[in-house]
């Protein structure tokens, strides 16, 4: 029976071959289409950011550039040296990275005890505390702004780095949770009891049992906080101005800035530098990056 | 003690956590929504005074435009992003060469902040260099593409941007859901003389509800939050004709100085997002439940 099924399948699928074979061009055509549309932003931008002035006015778009001009580059990052009200992205660059490795850290690690506990350690009410934590990740942060702003004063911590640490940690934490709460609940209980029963403590259990086979919710959570933190503006340019600044906030003032003759090929510069750390965790570790859009597809 | 403290150790390591978002958003919530009962101008004043940040709310012109242009934006938004999805994934879906390099073209755009693809579009769609200078070197004289500094036409620029960065994502939603239905399921009905047009239509769409219901919730979640694309696209302009809810937030709050109206107009944005995501998790929880 099973085999005969088999067999009419295999044969409907060759009579159709032909038929097939005109939907098959055009599915790649319609998929290429949409790749092009994709890619043609990025391509701009790189191309934009190679060209000259005078090569962007003569040319298109999509003009290929006369050579590898990285000039735009160059004053993108560093600036044009003259002091007073020459911006450019590397001291920003730079508060962008203290920002964004203590924020993941720290949310990382709540999220991950917070998770554990939700799972292995339960209590009466356990998951109205996660349905607690949870509703954190949906707020518009706009209901949040005015109170945090005022409270950042108070602590004496607005428009600093520390300032935006603090931010991004706590509101991460219902993110990461998310992510390891969900991760822990797959993982059996019963190595927990047993280890339990032959004494071993909370945080053994933790380092010795979940630890070591915790590794892609790890990469996942920081991937994600990484994206998130680094992409973030909201928070950023309500909370700091000036020499505080993180990258996306300068970005944003350097292509606004009005001073001059605008320069589309430094802000096209500007705009790869400010997305390629971000570019470069999604190639390389792509799978980890969709991991945790489609996982903690709770989120927004 | 020690006792009591080992017994307790788990309750006190999820302390930090219940705590700070404790405070910090439920707390800030409430402080937020006394504040929209104050009138509160550059500094916070603690008097109540009633509901009147909400009427003033609701009688600005600029606050309506904003709602009208949410409206609009969500609409485009979703379907547009939906769609595109959609026929990503089942083209995808189909067995198809270089999947994962097409998939990863698809994708990167969520890999980048708004502010990032606001900047490049925002050079896409500059009215005398962008694109249309690009077709009118490529011959077509005539061809005017102002939309960006067009009073009536830039909400659509963002719709533009907008679902270019997101449009991905749902496609990513639908394929994994897809990859989940067992293959039994498509063989059976192709045996039984259903093409692949019914196949989709009749069977596996219908079964991607729950994907279409968090495809949904998330995209208008992204929408009403909707605020760095437009800072870098129009800033709200031509004059306020792209303002969004977000960017009204924050404009009254840090420029006006109107801090009791921005509360009024947060707490607007807060029972928005509340009144999507509260069904959602509920029905999520359910689910789980079930399971």
């Amino acid at each position: 029976m099973q085999d005969k099924t088999y067999s009419s399948y295999k044969q409907l699928e060759q009579k159709s071959k032909y038929t097939n074979l005109f939907l098959r061009w055009f599915l790649y055509f319609v998929l290429i289409i949409f790749a092009l549309y994709f890619i043609f932003p990025l391509y701009v931008m790189v191309v934009t950011s190679l060209k000259t002035m005078e090569e962007i006015r003569q040319g298109t778009l999509l003009t290929w550039p006369s050579g590898l001009n990285f000039d735009s580059w160059l004053v993108a990052w560093g600036g044009r040296g003259y002091g007073a009200g020459d911006t450019f992205l590397k001291p920003y660059f730079w508060n962008s990275i203290k920002m964004v490795v203590p924020a993941v850290f720290f949310s990382t690690f709540i999220g991950a005890m917070a998770g554990y506990v939700l799972t292995k350690w339960r209590f009466k009410g356990d998951k109205w505390v996660f349905l607690f934590l949870l509703f954190g990740c949906f707020i518009p942060y706009q209901a949040i702004l005015l109170p945090m702003a005022r409270t950042l004063g108070v602590l004496g911590i607005s428009n600093s780095v520390i300032g935006l640490v603090l931010v991004h940690t706590v509101y991460g934490i219902p993110f990461t949770t998310l992510f390891f709460r969900n991760f822990y609940v797959s993982i059996p209980s019963e190595l927990v009891k047993a280890a339990r029963i032959d004494g071993a403590g909370f945080f053994k259990i933790f380092f010795k049992i979940l630890l070591p086979v915790s590794t892609p919710i790890i990469v996942v959570t920081i991937i994600w906080q990484f994206t998130q933190i680094w992409n973030d503006f909201l928070f950023g340019s309500t909370f700091s101005f000036g020499e505080a600044a993180p990258i996306q906030v300068a970005l944003n003032n350097m292509v606004l800035s009005s001073t001059s003759v605008k320069e589309y090929n430094v802000d096209m510069a500007s705009a790869i530098i400010a997305g390629i750390p971000t570019l470069i965790v999604y190639v390389l570790a792509g799978k980890y990056f969709i991991r945790g859009l489609t996982s903690g597809a709770v989120k927004g | 003690m020690l006792k009591w403290l080992e017994k307790n150790l788990p309750k006190i390591v999820m302390a930090p956590a219940v705590g700070l978002i404790g405070w910090f958003v439920y707390g800030f919530v409430l402080w937020t929504l006394y504040i929209s009962f104050t009138n509160s101008k550059i500094l916070p004043k603690y008097e109540l005074w009633g509901v009147g940040q909400y009427v003033k709310l609701w009688g600005s012109r600029k606050w309506l435009i904003a709602v009208d242009n949410l409206l609009i934006f969500t609409a485009l938004f979703l379907i547009f992003c939906v769609v595109i999805g959609i026929i990503l994934a089942i083209f995808l879906d189909q067995k198809i060469r270089a999947e994962g390099v097409l998939r990863t073209i698809y994708l990167y755009p969520m890999a980048l902040s708004f502010i990032v693809t606001g900047t490049a579009w925002k050079w896409i769609l500059n009215p005398t260099l962008g694109i249309q200078k690009m077709f009118i070197d490529w011959g077509f004289e005539n061809f005017t593409f102002d939309w960006l500094v067009n009073r009536e036409m830039a909400i659509y620029t963002i719709v533009i941007a907008g679902v270019w960065q997101s449009a991905g994502f749902v496609m990513a939603l639908f394929l994994a859901g897809l990859r989940s239905v067992e293959d039994e399921i498509v063989k059976a009905a192709k045996i039984d003389g259903a093409n692949l047009f019914t196949v989709y239509w009749k069977i596996l769409l219908p079964m991607m509800r729950p994907v279409f219901f968090t495809s949904f919730v998330i995209l208008v979640h992204i929408s009403i939050k909707s605020y760095d694309l437009i800072v870098a696209l129009t800033q709200g302009g031509p004059g306020i004709s792209t303002t969004m809810p977000a960017l009204y937030m924050t404009q009254t709050a840090f420029h006006k100085s109107q801090v009791g109206l921005s509360a009024a107009s947060a707490m607007m944005m807060f029972m928005a997002v509340a009144a999507v995501i509260i069904p959602y998790l509920y029905s999520e929880l359910r689910r789980e439940n079930a399971r």
